[in-house]
């Protein structure tokens, strides 16, 4: 089994990309689709990392990063997020609140795939 | 250069502006001294004053204060709007 | 034989040439055109009115009585005119700035708005101009006379008191036409004013046509006259100091306080400036008419038979010559100056009686004042129109009574000493700022007093009003009572006697009262206004704010002002204070405007007292003001500069702030816009990019996954062309660049052809149409419009979240509008978020339908540029938008 991996995400086709690339590349996938209860969830999976969308239905991703990095047991939990904004203040407010990585859409496979390696070694 | 020359310039005419408004207001203390001078003509016991030689002199002192008057209007003419804001420029 | 007939008709015809005239420049006024009217010549003609028909026949009468000494009824005018900077000036920029009406309203003003002072003033000039109206009549009854008695046909002329009559009524109708045509004394007597610039040339023309007749014509030449002159009876100089410097002084009071003067000189005054061409052409017009007087007089004296009227030399001497010619010129000089005189004293006065004595008796005597219903301004006009109707009577009855005997320079002496009572109170309420109402009621009582006592009663002789044992052994026997020689002062002449007496007793009680007595606070404030106009244009504090209804205010402003310029008034206040529409605060600063608009209608004491009826109470709130500020009435005005300034400092921050604010707002809206567009494409191209990635590296992709990923990225590529599509759209519509192809095209196949296009029929939603009983032919862009149903359709297709789906079409007509309804049966669009549905990007549910939240914003710009409008109609049981459009668009330019 590999490492863990939430993918917290609301447009299906970009989901089924990343398992698509994640999966093959040996990592376990799990998918969540909206903002309101994503802390519960990380919390319960408890994953190795997770990628973080902003834009997010309910509530947006850095709320949900603020929340994670409160919180005693996800701290220091890398997270990636992705957002479909890419305006420089966006990068800035990610990196202020914690976000271990930072990439705009649309990525290409092969950097979101060193981008995970580096935040969690194999 | 120019710059110190226009303030000095500007002093000169508002000095003569106020000194035209100076003019203005002794018209009338003009006007009465020299027709209260008929007043001394009854004074004295000599040859009285011919009507004709009295009328000359009242009317040419009409004349000269009309002729002074309008120049003075024509001098005063659009100078005194620029001062209109000075407080000093009306009779205290 | 028919000189007579033919004066009456050449009387007739000027006095038609001067009703033509006034109505012209009436008219001209009226229409703006009016540069021509507002020249300074015309003003300073307008001044002539001094010159009556007692300068015009009673000069030369007076020169062949006593000389040169008449000299000094047009040198004290001089004097006064060549001085205009000193007063004259004043007297005219507050005339402008309090809107002042009258001379009663001028001096009630600046004491305080007294009613008390002003009904006093009025009635003095009452008393003092009503002789001298007689003395008009007179004069041009006796001109008729000599006409006839040359002419032998006396006969036919009916008697003097008819000719009095007529004249008296044809004056009076002339004045209320043209003098009571409108109410505000900015918009001047137009008419009137031109008129009487107009006889103002033919009265000069008319005695330098004679003068020059007498010296060339008959004297023979100009030293022949002078020669003639210094052999007559009036041949040295001998006139006596006392009268040489009493006369002149007197005429100079004159000048500025007969209430006809002072109407032209201040109230009809144009332009300040005006003053300065008058200054000295005025002078140089009363030399002209005092030049030929002394030629005509001696001439007059040497030719006419012993015993013939001086007074009327002017036009017996042409007469007795055979220039009949001539003398209808000199008869039409006389005729101007009386006509003219009497003219703009009946609009004087009957402007200070209906001011200060009609309208306040009759404001108190209609219950509520001035919160009664019903137009004042027919009650003012009326009042000024019965007043100079009753100014004329007074003046004719005068005449009827006095007999009409006496020589004309006496009664205008007389009038002249009794006006001039006004000269301490004005010029001390000009220059001083301590002189006072008591001072000025006591001085003027006093002045007032000793003139009638010594000059005005004594003139209708003995035995009429004072019993002749008054004259002999003074008031109830005490002999320094006499009225020729009060305080046992004798063998002086009675007028000097009269205008010393009186003169420097006014002044001496006027000065002392205002050195002794404290004045009230409204005073102090006026008085600092008047004395210092030069130095701040701005009003005393009448006003501190308060609850007034503004409502009542205007209601009270119509009627005195006329409706549509109180309502542009008020409108204007309200735009200056920030509000919109036509209701302004009740500021101190805007009740002060009003007063002063109003008090050029009723003067500056009636309308204070509307005003303070409406605010409910009296004028204790300035008394406090100063109670607090004492000798601070010009820091009080320079204060309220400042808070004006910073008020406007304040009005331009706030605009600045707004401004600011919708910059800020739409450079934050451009930002979300342009986030939202970047999400909006950068969402589709992810899944673009990724899965070709994927379809490049990945080799071990099954058929069906190839299929698939193959699939998502067609669908995400005709997502983003939509969305480009959608943009550019909008684009076009926002920016107004749309061309409309307007057709006709009936609506069901409209609404067929939409249903279509989103290919719901038979599947899935149910759609009903209501109401169209008859198909609806319309004129529009059919494309366009087919483009908002489309839109709707597929949304209550996407979101209609009912399980059986259905979708209302309901057509109604309203006027020449389409009102089309599309009701579905889902939940509808949540109450917060009905605003915002028509905003770009927005979206109502988190769902994703596959739309980037454009299409509502189209169908609103649509709409917009149909002349119609999409609005959300909530509470229709789900979510229901409402389309509303004219049947027929208009083919608008742009």
């Amino acid at each position: 089994m590999g490492k863990h991996v939430l993918v917290i995400e609301d447009e299906p086709n970009i989901i089924e990309a990343i398992s698509f690339i994640l999966s093959r590349d040996g990592w376990t996938v799990a998918t969540h689709s909206n903002g309101h209860d994503a802390v519960d969830v990380v919390r319960d999976k408890s994953p190795d990392l997770v990628i973080l969308d902003v834009m997010l239905p309910g509530k947006s991703g850095y709320d949900i990063l603020t929340e994670l990095r409160e919180g005693e047991a996800t701290r220091d939990l890398p997270v990636l997020m992705l957002t479909a904004r890419g305006q420089s203040k966006d990068r800035d407010l990610a990196e202020r609140i914690g976000a271990s990585r930072f990439m705009t859409k649309p990525f290409s496979n092969a950097e979101v795939l060193e981008a995970l390696r580096e935040l969690v070694p194999q | 250069m120019s710059r110190k020359q226009s303030p000095l310039f500007l002093e000169r005419r508002s000095y003569r502006l106020r000194r035209l408004m100076d003019g203005a207001r002794l018209m009338p203390f003009l006007g009465a001294a020299l027709w209260a001078i008929p007043l001394l003509w009854t004074r004295e016991g000599g040859a009285p004053v011919s009507t004709s030689r009295a009328m000359l002199y009242i009317f040419s002192v009409w004349f000269v204060l009309a002729c002074l008057a309008a120049v003075l209007s024509i001098w005063l003419d659009g100078k005194a709007e620029s001062e209109r804001s000075n407080p000093q420029e009306g009779p205290r | 034989m028919g000189t007579l007939n033919i004066l009456i008709a050449v009387c007739l015809g000027y006095v038609a040439l001067l009703f033509l005239v006034a109505f012209m420049a009436e008219r001209a006024a009226l229409r703006g055109r009016a540069k021509w009217l507002r020249s300074p010549f015309v003003y300073t003609l307008s001044l002539s009115i001094y010159c009556t028909a007692w300068t015009f026949y009673g000069a030369v009468g007076f020169a062949a009585r006593s000389g040169l000494e008449f000299l000094t009824i047009y040198i004290g005018p001089t004097l006064v005119m060549i001085g205009w900077w000193w007063g004259l000036r004043k007297l005219v920029r507050i005339g402008r700035t309090q809107r002042i009406t009258s001379i009663a309203d001028l001096i009630s003003s600046r004491y305080g708005k007294s009613p008390l002072l002003a009904v006093f003033v009025t009635l003095i000039a009452v008393i003092g101009t009503t002789p001298y109206i007689a003395l008009q009549l007179q004069s041009v009854t006796l001109s008729f006379a000599s006409f006839s008695a040359n002419a032998d046909e006396a006969g036919q002329l009916g008697d003097h008191d008819a000719t009095a009559l007529w004249i008296a009524a044809g004056l009076a109708l002339f004045t209320v036409l043209f003098g009571t045509r409108n109410l505000d004394a900015n918009e001047r007597h137009h008419g009137v004013v031109m008129a009487i610039a107009l006889e103002a040339v033919v009265k000069l023309f008319a005695l330098v046509a004679v003068g020059i007749f007498v010296v060339w014509g008959i004297g023979g030449g100009l030293s022949a006259t002078l020669d003639r002159i210094d052999a007559s009876a009036i041949g040295t100089w001998q006139v006596p100091d006392g009268r040489w410097a009493a006369l002149t002084l007197l005429s100079a009071a004159a000048f500025l306080t007969l209430p006809r003067m002072f109407q032209v000189l201040v109230v009809e005054n144009e332009d300040e400036n005006h003053l300065r061409t008058a200054s000295w052409a005025f002078p140089a017009y009363l030399m002209l008419m005092s030049l030929f007087v002394v030629p005509i007089a001696v001439v007059g004296l040497d030719l006419m038979p012993e015993g013939a009227n001086p007074d009327q030399f002017v036009l017996t001497l042409p007469l007795s010559q055979g220039q009949e010619g001539l003398a209808m010129l000199s008869f039409l000089g006389g005729f101007s100056s009386a006509t003219s005189m009497v003219i703009v004293a009946a609009i004087a006065l009957s402007t200070m009686v209906s001011n200060h004595i009609v309208m306040p008796i009759w404001l108190r005597l209609a219950e509520g004042g001035a919160m009664i219903s019903g137009d004042v301004r027919h009650v003012v006009l009326l009042a000024r129109r019965l007043s100079i109707a009753g100014v004329l009577a007074l003046g004719y009855l005068y005449y009827r009574f006095s007999g009409g005997g006496e020589a004309l320079a006496a009664i205008g002496l007389i009038s002249f000493a009794g006006v001039a009572q006004f000269l301490p109170a004005l010029m001390g309420g000009i220059f001083w700022r301590g002189a006072n109402r008591v001072g000025a009621l006591a001085g003027l009582t006093v002045g007032f007093a000793i003139w009638a006592f010594t000059l005005f009663l004594p003139s209708f002789g003995p035995g009429v009003f004072l019993p002749e044992t008054v004259f002999e052994a003074g008031l109830f026997g005490n002999s320094w009572l006499r009225p020729e020689a009060l305080f046992g002062i004798t063998g002086l002449d009675p007028l000097v006697h009269s205008v010393m007496w009186s003169m420097t007793l006014n002044t001496a009680v006027f000065i002392l009262l205002s050195l002794l007595t404290f004045p009230q606070p409204l005073e102090r404030l006026q008085g600092a206004q008047f004395v210092n106009v030069f130095q701040h244009t701005g009003n005393p504090q009448g006003w501190s704010g308060g609850v007034a209804q503004a409502e009542d205010l205007m209601v009270m402003a119509q009627r005195i002002l006329g409706p549509v310029e109180a309502q542009s008034l008020f409108q204007r206040a309200a735009t200056a204070q920030g509000l919109a529409g036509y209701l302004p605060d009740p500021t101190p600063e805007f009740l002060q405007m009003l007063e002063r608009e109003m008090s050029g209608s009723v003067g500056a004491a009636t309308a204070h007292a509307m005003v303070s009826q409406i605010m409910g109470r009296a004028t204790v709130s300035v008394e406090d003001l100063l109670a607090v500020a004492d000798e601070t009435a010009q820091m009080m005005e320079h204060q309220s500069q400042l808070e004006a300034k910073s008020a406007e400092l304040t009005r331009t921050a706030r605009q600045l702030r707004a401004a600011n604010d919708k910059l800020t707002q739409l450079s934050v809206q451009k930002d979300a816009f342009l986030s939202q567009i970047s999400h909006e494409l950068r969402t589709p191209m992810t899944s673009i990019r990724s899965f070709s990635e994927i379809l490049r590296d990945a080799e071990e992709l099954g058929q069906e996954q190839l299929t698939k990923y193959a699939n998502i990225i067609h669908q995400e590529a005709i997502r983003l062309t939509r969305l480009l599509d959608d943009l550019l759209d909008l684009s076009v519509l926002e920016n107004g660049q749309v061309n409309l192809n307007i057709q006709r095209g009936s609506l069901t196949a409209l609404l067929d052809h939409a249903t279509a296009s989103t290919g719901v029929s038979g599947a899935g939603l149910r759609i009903h149409r209501r109401g169209l009983d008859l198909d609806v032919e319309m004129e529009t862009d059919l494309d366009r419009l087919s483009q908002v149903f489309i839109n709707l359709i597929a949304n209550a297709k996407k979101y209609c979240d009912a399980p059986r789906p259905e979708l209302t079409i309901r057509v109604a007509q309203r006027d020449n509008y389409l009102v089309v309804d599309f009701t579905d049966n889902g939940s509808g669009v949540p109450r917060d978020k009905q605003d915002l549905i028509f905003e770009k990007f927005a979206r109502v549910s988190d769902q994703k339908a596959g739309g980037a939240g454009l299409g509502l914003a189209i169908c609103r710009e649509i709409m917009s540029r149909l002349g119609g409008a999409i609005t959300y109609l909530p509470g229709q049981g789900g979510a229901s938008f409402r389309v509303t459009l004219p049947m027929r668009m208009r083919q608008a330019a742009e």
